[in-house]
């Protein structure tokens, strides 16, 4: 942007007020789902639905107005993006505490605790984190000093459940979790995060040197092989994290995201090639080799021969979602309850029986416009630690929503994982909420004015002068 | 990096198509499957999820939902379960249902598009969802009447409605409780399941539509009708010889108890209704010949197998290809190959009774809205003519005197004249024959077409005939009707 065109333009957009119609219209839809489900359900509309309406609206308008005076460029989409995939998850799950509650009533048993209100409680803190974050966080080229803490922090937080004893890491068959005084806590949501931050001031000292080329290979440019080191060291951290933690999905997530941003640091279709490789690698041999690997890919590929068995939630959730079909039953009007863990990792099959298959191509999309805000926000930011932190941050949204709407599709293996923003979960909540506050973060200081910018913000020494 | 980015968001996008397209094969392609598939509960659980239609005999209904506790919340039960059971069938958890259960699943459950509109309203107002009810033409009396004679036997009984065909009795022997076959209890119904199964009598058969027996001399009816449709009358002297020989094959043919029908071995039509004479039925059938006496068992339903009423019925046969020796001779005496439901059976006297026109039979008389306002009325149905009104007559004539002075004289009611045929029928080497009996009343004016079978001949065994055994059930049905 040149000065002359900032100057005609007068000043430039902030975008706040679309932020402020689209919260609202993302809310709008959600308040109807809320009063979809009273009908649908108990055949009445929902008595508390002013309260709620208030309320919502209420906690919006402060994130509002806390993102126009902690980051008034931020991006105009994330937030109510993200606002509606929050609401809609407590409507969700709101939607499965009824049906919990009519099979307890069946059963003789008391009503269990609603679990849409924890959520809740949840969701204020991942927004008073959000509103927190940006209001320390002003620049997000801070956190590139925090680059080797990240990378202890992160490495810690992911292997700590590897090393616990299973009564206190182990939930359902994968050992990702801390659980202490009744409380549990997945750790490796937080890890996600720290190393992602770590991953992008790791490759912004180290981009030129894994950049550097020694000879040619199929067309390939290979890397030194001394530059190896720091890939195959992610690697053997992803097959520690399959192995001793029985979690498929986190370290495919981890390996991706790690992947995604070496190449992207290095732009080296070498380093992609690399990546693959070792992942094909060290997921067929574990396939060969842990019995839990192998069990999670024939469920994949034979469900319908075990489907009172070890497929029973996988077959379970198609069920949901083929009797949802296109449009669904409406929501109250399904069966979600019969699928086990609806309201964590297979809340995609409670969406898609409900809301049908639009329900869901329509969540699909809002997540996949999150995920392009984020790498558009990458393209144009002008320093090289912000485009690397959020293409990770954004990428990993895309993995994650990846690796679990096709494992609950069938599209690829199962894994446990939740779905950002929408799964019941409070780990999981936060630290979505944290990454959406550095994607604004990073949002704010790429569409700031240049000018602006460079009166706040020294210029960064290393992209800002050489082209590429 | 910009450009590296630019793939990475590329390759997102196509990480979400593939997300789009999945769920569209899922959700759009194989959802059908997915959703009728047998371990997926969810239609089963909205099934039972609102109180399914009644199905309603004389305003009381004999089955109905009421509200359970437990995760299904309606449950089906029968009033007077055995008595009802081969025309309510059952609608069960586990097994496939039966009956009028079966015929008519998309009324009792709602779903029917007759329907719609109601549905549309209850989904709009927020009432509960309900069925449609189904009321029958069964006579309550009568079902009674057939259900108490055959007590302790093992066979069935048909009555209908002659002008219209509506079924007033439909009774069969032994029976079975089909609310044991709808508890929630999926254990308790595998268990019951497994017992009737399992049971030699049979009880879950519905012998009166779906057991096709040899008709015996119940077929003489057929037969005469053929003659008489070439222009014999009952008076027409035919030969009713002591013993028939038949053509290629070195046994004769003898009458009931090898009596002899004539000195003179000559009988009018009539007579030898009358008397069910063999011998002159045997003669009689060879003379008409095959085609002749398949074109008039056709014309009273056999060989017919599209009837519903509207739950299926076994198809009534009379063999194809007869040859016209000792197979038609048999064959026009209903032995042989000739095989008829006791719905065939009634039909055959209700054809008579009805001036040759015979009406399609039917259970279903009005369809009602959860609320009973009326959504149909079935209309009675010409199935075809049987026989011209001038044949029924003296048909009619010629089963009086069965009723008067005949075999069937066990059948006689006070006031009533009754018209009816006995049939004993053979059906193998070491087995007591089948008991039958059809009759209509009153003669002049009938109201009322009956089929009784009894098995084996009943209580009586080898000493039974159609006219000891099954007349005097035949006799109490219409009496019911009668309100006598």
């Amino acid at each position: 942007m040149t000065a002359v065109a900032a100057g005609s333009l007068g000043p430039a957009r902030t975008g706040r007020r679309p932020e402020a119609l689209m919260l609202a219209l993302g809310l709008l839809v959600d308040l109807a789902a809320y009063v979809a489900v009273g009908v649908g359900h108990d055949k009445s509309f929902p008595p508390s639905i002013g309260a709620y309406a208030g309320g919502f609206a209420a906690l919006y308008l402060a994130a509002h107005l806390a993102v126009r005076r902690l980051a008034p460029y931020a991006d105009p989409l994330l937030l109510p993006l993200v606002a509606f995939l929050n609401g809609l998850g407590l409507v969700l799950i709101h939607r499965l505490d009824l049906a919990g509650a009519d099979r307890a009533r069946q059963a003789g048993r008391p009503a269990p605790h609603g679990d849409a209100h924890v959520q809740f409680i949840w969701m204020l803190l991942g927004l008073a984190l959000f509103v927190v974050l940006l209001g320390v966080v002003r620049d997000h080229r801070t956190l590139q000093r925090y680059t080797y803490t990240a990378m202890a922090g992160g490495i810690a937080l992911l292997l700590v459940p590897a090393v616990l004893p299973a009564s206190y890491s182990q939930v359902n068959g994968a050992k990702i979790w801390i659980r202490l005084a009744g409380l549990s806590f997945q750790p490796s949501e937080v890890a996600k995060i720290l190393l992602i931050v770590f991953f992008a001031g790791y490759f912004v000292a180290k981009r030129d040197v894994l950049s550097l080329a020694s000879r040619r290979f199929f067309g390939l440019n290979l890397p030194r092989g001394r530059d190896l080191g720091p890939v195959l060291v992610a690697w053997l951290l992803m097959l520690a994290v399959l192995i001793f933690e029985r979690d498929l999905g986190t370290s495919l997530l981890f390996f991706g995201i790690f992947t995604a941003m070496l190449y992207v640091a290095t732009e080296r279709t070498s380093w992609l090639v690399i990546g693959i490789v070792l992942f094909c690698v060290g997921s067929y041999t574990a396939y060969r080799l842990f019995s839990h690997v192998h069990e999670r890919v024939d469920i994949w590929l034979h469900p319908w021969s075990q489907s009172q068995g070890h497929a029973y939630q996988l077959v379970q959730g198609l069920f949901g979602l083929g009797t949802g079909g296109v449009l669904g039953t409406g929501l109250g009007l399904g069966r979600p309850d019969l699928v086990p863990f609806a309201k964590t990792d297979f809340i995609t099959a409670t969406l898609g029986e409900e809301l049908g298959l639009a329900g869901l191509m329509a969540v699909l999309v809002v997540y996949g416009l999150v995920v392009q805000r984020g790498l558009r926000t990458a393209v144009s930011v002008r320093d090289t630690f912000g485009k690397l932190l959020v293409t990770g941050l954004a990428f990993s949204l895309a993995l994650q929503v990846f690796v679990v709407v096709g494992g609950v599709t069938r599209l690829i293996p199962l894994t446990g994982m939740t779905l950002p923003f929408i799964s019941y979960g409070g780990s999981s909540l936060v630290a979505n909420w944290v990454i959406v506050a550095l994607m604004m973060r990073v949002s704010d200081a790429a569409r700031r004015p240049v000018q602006q910018a460079a009166v706040r913000a020294p210029a960064n020494d290393e992209t800002q002068v050489i082209p590429t | 990096m910009n450009r590296a980015v630019r793939r990475l968001s590329v390759a997102c996008l196509l990480l979400f198509f593939a997300l789009i397209a999945n769920a569209n094969i899922l959700q759009v392609v194989d959802a059908k499957s997915l959703r009728n598939n047998p371990h997926n509960s969810r239609v089963l659980l909205r099934t039972y999820s609102r109180p399914r239609g009644q199905i309603v005999i004389g305003g009381a209904a004999v089955a109905t939902s009421v509200k359970t506790q437990d995760r299904l919340k309606y449950q089906r039960v029968y009033v007077q379960g055995p008595e009802y059971a081969p025309i309510t069938g059952y609608y069960s958890l586990t097994e496939a249902a039966t009956g009028i259960e079966r015929a008519e699943q998309s009324v009792l459950s709602g779903e029917d598009d007759r329907l719609f509109v109601r549905r549309l309203q209850d989904l709009l107002t927020g009432r509960t969802i309900s069925g449609g009810n189904v009321v029958l033409t069964i006579d309550a009396a009568a079902q009674d009447a057939a259900y108490a004679g055959l007590k302790g036997q093992a066979g069935a009984v048909v009555a209908l409605d002659p002008r219209t065909g509506k079924i007033l009795a439909l009774a069969t022997s032994p029976s079975y409780d089909p609310s044991r076959l709808t508890s929630h209890d999926t254990a308790s119904v595998a268990a019951a399941w497994k017992q009737l199964n399992a049971d030699p009598l049979h009880p879950l058969v519905d012998r009166a539509l779906s057991s096709t027996y040899p008709p015996g001399s119940l077929f003489k009816i057929v037969t005469s009708a053929a003659a008489l449709g070439t222009g014999d009358t009952p008076s027409t002297v035919i030969p009713a010889p002591h013993q028939l020989a038949l053509p290629q094959t070195s046994n004769p043919l003898n009458n009931f108890g090898n009596e002899v029908c004539a000195k003179s071995g000559q009988l009018t039509l009539a007579d030898a209704l009358r008397i069910s004479c063999n011998t002159a039925f045997g003669a009689l059938g060879l003379k008409l010949g095959p085609a002749a006496l398949k074109t008039q068992a056709e014309a009273f339903g056999l060989n017919d197998s599209s009837l519903t009423v509207p739950i299926p019925t076994a198809t009534s046969v009379f063999p194809a290809n007869l040859l016209p020796n000792w197979q038609t001779a048999q064959a026009a005496i209903g032995q042989f190959d000739v095989r008829i439901t006791p719905l065939q059976a009634a039909m055959i006297a209700s054809a008579v009774a009805n001036k040759g026109t015979l009406m399609k039979p039917y259970l279903v008389d009005q369809i009602l809205g959860p609320d009973l306002t009326q959504i149909s009325q079935t209309k009675p149905q010409t199935l075809r003519q049987a026989i011209n009104p001038q044949v029924a007559a003296q048909l009619t004539q010629m089963m009086v005197g069965v009723v008067d002075r005949g075999t069937g004289t066990a059948a006689q009611i006070s006031g009533v004249q009754v018209a009816g045929k006995t049939g004993t029928a053979q059906h193998g080497p070491d087995t007591t024959p089948h008991a039958w009996f059809i009759a209509f009343a009153p003669a002049q004016n009938p109201v009322v077409a009956v089929a009784v079978l009894v098995e084996n001949g009943g209580a009586l065994g080898s000493e039974a005939t159609g006219g000891k055994v099954a007349a005097p059930i035949a006799a109490q049905v219409i009496k019911a009707v009668l309100h006598r």
